[in-house]
């Protein structure tokens, strides 16, 4: 079936702290997540990440835990400012957890929530379209990917 | 583009869902079965269930067939093959971005290690 939650991790020849600052620092996340990031890094903060072409996704820390453990809501709703509050089923779960590893580090991310993001059923169907542009942004490449690799591959 | 199972936002909605992946799981270990026969395997209503099968049917997860007054569903595995692709695309999407973590610090570590420590540790 489908899993529910992902789960990757990676070894840097780094320094743990250096790794910290690479996760939670807006100069570095707006390059290997987005184009540019604001971050509030405290509990309930915002994070606005931005990419160019398609405007902004929201997070907000959940915990923290310096240098050690850091995770994220996710916001999916949307991309206006309003879109910026937490509230039930409405994101994912995003953790970083770092590891000191011999002289470099061993970090960790965790992504879950998927089967918590939507409501019910009449909602479901009756929000179709507000739903669409929620994955807007984390789909774009994957319709590429189906319409290269599955919908192009034998299908009748 | 057809709609039945051309839509992957819609595909993606449908087994976001706890009650759908359930659902799923027991009409796979079923084979074929009916809202009723369902129903009795999960903790919601017969017509809950004929809802989720509904919105699993528009993603192209499950297809139907009337066979005299009961409607039989069966899990379309192209569908589900999509669904799991699509979620392996998200893995990729996590392996990318650690990808670049990974450069981005170990560059720092060779250029400034100790700045960068300092600063961090206070």
């Amino acid at each position: 079936m489908v899993p529910e939650r992902i789960e990757r991790e990676i070894v840097i020849k780094a320094p743990r702290e250096i790794v910290w600052s690479v996760i939670t620092e807006p100069e570095h996340v707006g390059r290997w997540f987005s184009d540019s990031a604001a971050i509030d890094l405290r509990p309930g903060g915002a994070l606005i990440l931005t990419w160019d072409e398609h405007g902004p996704v929201y997070w907000r820390v959940e915990r923290i835990d310096p240098p050690r453990f850091v995770s994220f809501h996710w916001l999916r709703g949307g991309h206006d400012p309003g879109d910026l509050e937490l509230s039930e089923g409405n994101s994912t779960l995003v953790e970083f957890s770092l590891a000191e590893e011999g002289q470099g580090t061993r970090l960790r991310v965790v992504e879950s929530g998927f089967g918590g993001l939507t409501g019910s059923e009449e909602e479901n169907a009756k929000d179709a379209e507000e739903h669409r542009r929620g994955w807007e942004l984390e789909l774009d490449e994957l319709r590429d990917y189906v319409s290269t690799h599955v919908v192009g591959s034998g299908r009748p | 583009m057809s709609r039945r199972g051309g839509d992957v936002d819609e595909l993606w909605a449908a087994v976001a869902d706890p009650t759908r992946r359930r659902l799923l799981d027991v009409l796979l270990a079923q084979g074929e079965a009916t809202a009723t026969t369902l129903a009795r395997e999960l903790p919601v209503t017969r017509q809950a269930v004929a809802k989720h099968l509904a919105v699993l049917d528009r993603a192209g997860l499950v297809e139907s067939g009337r066979r005299g007054r009961e409607v039989r569903y069966v899990v379309r595995p192209q569908g589900l093959d999509l669904a799991a692709r699509s979620m392996a695309s998200v893995a990729a999407r996590w392996d990318q971005r650690l990808m670049a973590i990974k450069e981005i610090a170990e560059s720092v570590a060779r250029t400034e290690p100790t700045k960068v420590q300092k600063e961090v540790s206070r």
